[in-house]
């Protein structure tokens, strides 16, 4: 199966709250850290299809792959600032979204 | 219950401030509520799909955002009630973050609500005659009006119940509920324009013909986003009682040859331009002459009825000189500062219009908090009827201050970080919410705000460059209004990084231009640069009397545009 050009993941929105989860490997997360990630075509069209699914089945809201980079720790980060800025909240407002409960998460 | 129960009736000394709802009004909204609360349950229940929940949604206020969804509220007119207000917050705190941003249409937009919370968002706005109808979907959007409407002292008229009427006709219009593209009107009744009626769908000037009958200048095919025109004017007196009538004629000509092949070619203003302002005024006319007006009959015992909801307010008689006033301002440099660009001239002796800047310093344009917005309503309680304005330059307005009262205001505006004295100068930046919350923007816009505001910062420098418009939009959408920016700046995406198109010129008054580019894109690191370049080089050439706009005008696009360019580069970056 062709490579692709970077790994991919999927996001969507969560239809009942409206935030940015994750397709993960059981179901969708709201920690981006917990993606499952596809490293090929026929992986990322698994994704996508699965997503879909989930789509027609009225759990989540827009699903798209996203183009990320994998960190040394085995994070996915997105390429483009687009998602990126998904992935944590709004950049003038560091005490919402993504960001802020990733910092409640490490307080506690 | 609390003095600022929301749920608690005006105060009994309260003036006529706003169109109170009816009966009937009360039952329209309810039964809204009611549908979309069913709508709700039958998307959550997997009856309704995505496709089909969106245009429901949609025609009730309801996005999906970035991070979560988004309620855009209508606050008609701008005119809100401090009751409302608080309710404002009271949502604010329960249902959402604690805050809420005003918008450039004169509306409020909680960025955070879960969709499951929504019809109770919506119930709550019923509980005080407020809704979020239209203010999304290919309809008739909110009306708005001149912040200043009624108590501005180059008035001819109150357009508020002008706007009401168009409201009421307008409200789930079955047959303009589809229209080709959203459709934005705007209605002014003084000389001097704060609506910015030439960049709407359409927008209506009230005037006095030479009989001295009151009328309107009718002006249609004005727009920003991604072909921005300047209005042109459709008929230059018509008689109110035909308003109704000719706006219907209007309107049924845009949603009949309007375009819906295309939808960046959809609004109104392409209609006009493609077909030309001759062939357009004779098609309207053809189907106003054609049409039954009786529906739209005018009915002036209506029109008083509204108007009456707009009356005077029960102002005190007082000297226009408040000695009051005089004192604070040469006690206190920094009131007196506030006083210099913040307070307006008042109708009414004795009394004035204060502009509460919703632009700190550094901070996010339009955004306020439930604390600041529960303030506002008790500084409106206080010191001026109840009343609260919501201003397209995304400020609060307070309509009615006695003089003697100002510096007392002042003070409890600056306990709670609402006394900045910038109104109308280069900080008091109009900024959508750009690429930090909205789903269609390619680029940020307001930490482009900030940190021009931040680079402007001292204020004293901010009085010396004096009235400067600085608009910003995060994508060529234009909600941000950056065409009619004196100084203007659109945010796009160039080759994967954010960048920003400076533009100059931009006017959104009844001398309305839209600004010329003033080279390629710069960077977000940029922009304070390029913006004090074109400061400094107007503060050096400037004549006296003469705000930014007058002197570009005076001097032209292209020596301003040499003025921008950094030291040691041609300006080919800029």
């Amino acid at each position: 199966m062709a490579a692709l050009r970077h790994p991919q993941i999927v996001i969507a929105s969560d239809l009942a709250q409206g935030d940015v989860v994750v397709l993960g490997a059981a179901g969708w997360e709201r920690d981006h850290l917990r993606a499952k990630i596809a490293y090929d075509g026929e992986a990322a069209a698994a994704l996508k299809a699965a997503a879909d699914a989930e789509v027609a089945a009225n759990r989540v809201v827009d699903a798209y792959l996203v183009d990320v980079a994998i960190a040394a720790d085995g994070a996915p980060t997105p390429l483009h600032f687009r998602e990126q800025f998904r992935f944590a909240g709004p950049s003038v407002r560091p005490d919402l979204g993504k960001q802020a409960e990733r910092r409640e998460g490490d307080g506690r | 219950m609390t003095a600022h129960d929301p749920t608690l009736p005006p105060r009994p000394n309260s003036a006529p401030i706003g169109y109170a709802y009816d009966e009937y009004d009360r039952a329209f909204v309810r039964e809204r509520v009611a549908e979309f609360r069913g709508q709700v349950e039958r998307r959550l229940a997997g009856a309704l799909t995505e496709d089909e929940f969106r245009p429901f949604r949609l025609m009730n206020g309801l996005y999906l955002q970035l991070h979560a969804y988004m309620l855009r509220v209508a606050i008609p007119y701008g005119t809100l009630t401090s009751r409302q207000m608080r309710q404002l917050a009271h949502i604010a705190d329960t249902w959402d973050k604690g805050y809420g941003h005003f918008t450039t249409r004169q509306n409020l937009q909680f960025n955070w609500p879960r969709l499951v919370d929504v019809p109770d968002i919506l119930e709550a706005l019923a509980d005080v005659d407020m809704h979020a109808i239209q203010t999304s979907g290919n309809c008739i959007r909110n009306v708005t009006a001149d912040h200043f409407a009624g108590v501005a002292a180059d008035e001819i008229e109150d357009p508020r119940p002008t706007a009401e009427f168009l409201r009421q006709w307008s409200s789930a219009h079955a047959e303009f509920s589809f229209l080709p593209r959203k459709f934005k009107i705007a209605v002014t009744g003084a000389e001097h324009d704060r609506a910015a009626v030439k960049v709407h769908d359409i927008g209506l000037r009230v005037v006095k013909n030479a009989a001295g009958d009151i009328g309107y200048e009718v002006i249609v095919g004005g727009g920003l986003g991604r072909t921005p025109f300047i209005g042109k004017l459709l008929r230059e007196f018509l008689p109110r009682a035909e308003l109704l009538a000719y706006l219907e004629a209007i309107l049924r000509v845009y949603n009949r040859f309007g375009r819906r092949d295309n939808k960046y070619k959809a609004r109104i203003k392409i209609l006009v331009h493609e077909t030309g302002l001759d062939e357009l005024r004779a098609q309207v006319e053809a189907e106003f002459a054609a049409m039954d007006r009786a529906p739209f009959a005018y009915d002036s015992e209506e029109f008083a009825r509204v108007a009456a909801f707009f009356g005077t307010a029960p102002y005190d008689e007082l000297p226009e000189r408040s000695e009051a006033f005089e004192k604070a301002k040469a006690d206190d440099a920094a009131f007196a500062a506030f006083a210099a660009v913040n307070v307006a001239p008042h109708r009414a002796s004795g009394y004035a219009i204060v502009t509460v800047s919703l632009k700190p310093i550094g901070g996010i344009p339009g955004d306020a908090t439930a604390a600041q917005m529960r303030a506002l309503a008790d500084a409106a309680d206080a010191y001026g009827f109840g009343e609260l304005r919501v201003s397209h330059e995304q400020n609060i307005i307070l309509p009615h201050v006695r003089k003697d009262d100002l510096h007392a205001l002042w003070r409890d505006l600056d306990a709670v970080g609402l006394a900045t004295a910038n109104a109308g100068l280069i900080s008091d930046i109009i900024s959508c919410p750009g690429l930090d919350y909205c789903a269609l923007a390619t680029a940020r816009s307001i930490p482009i705000a900030q940190a021009i505001s931040k680079r402007f910062a001292d204020l004293e420098r901010q009085r010396r460059i004096g009235q400067l418009g600085v608009k910003i939009s995060g994508c060529i959408n234009a909600c941000g209004h950056h065409h009619v920016g004196a100084i203007g700046i659109l945010g796009l995406e160039k080759k994967g990084v954010e960048s920003y198109q400076v533009t100059l010129g931009g006017d959104p008054t009844l001398d309305a231009s839209i600004g010329e580019l003033i080279g390629p894109g710069v960077s977000a690191e940029e922009v304070p640069d390029v913006i004090e370049n074109l400061v400094e080089f107007y503060l050096a050439e400037r004549c006296e009397g003469e705000r930014f706009i007058d002197t570009v005008r005076r001097l032209g696009h292209k020596r301003f545009k040499e003025s921008a360019r950094r030291e040691g580069e041609d300006g080919s970056g800029i």
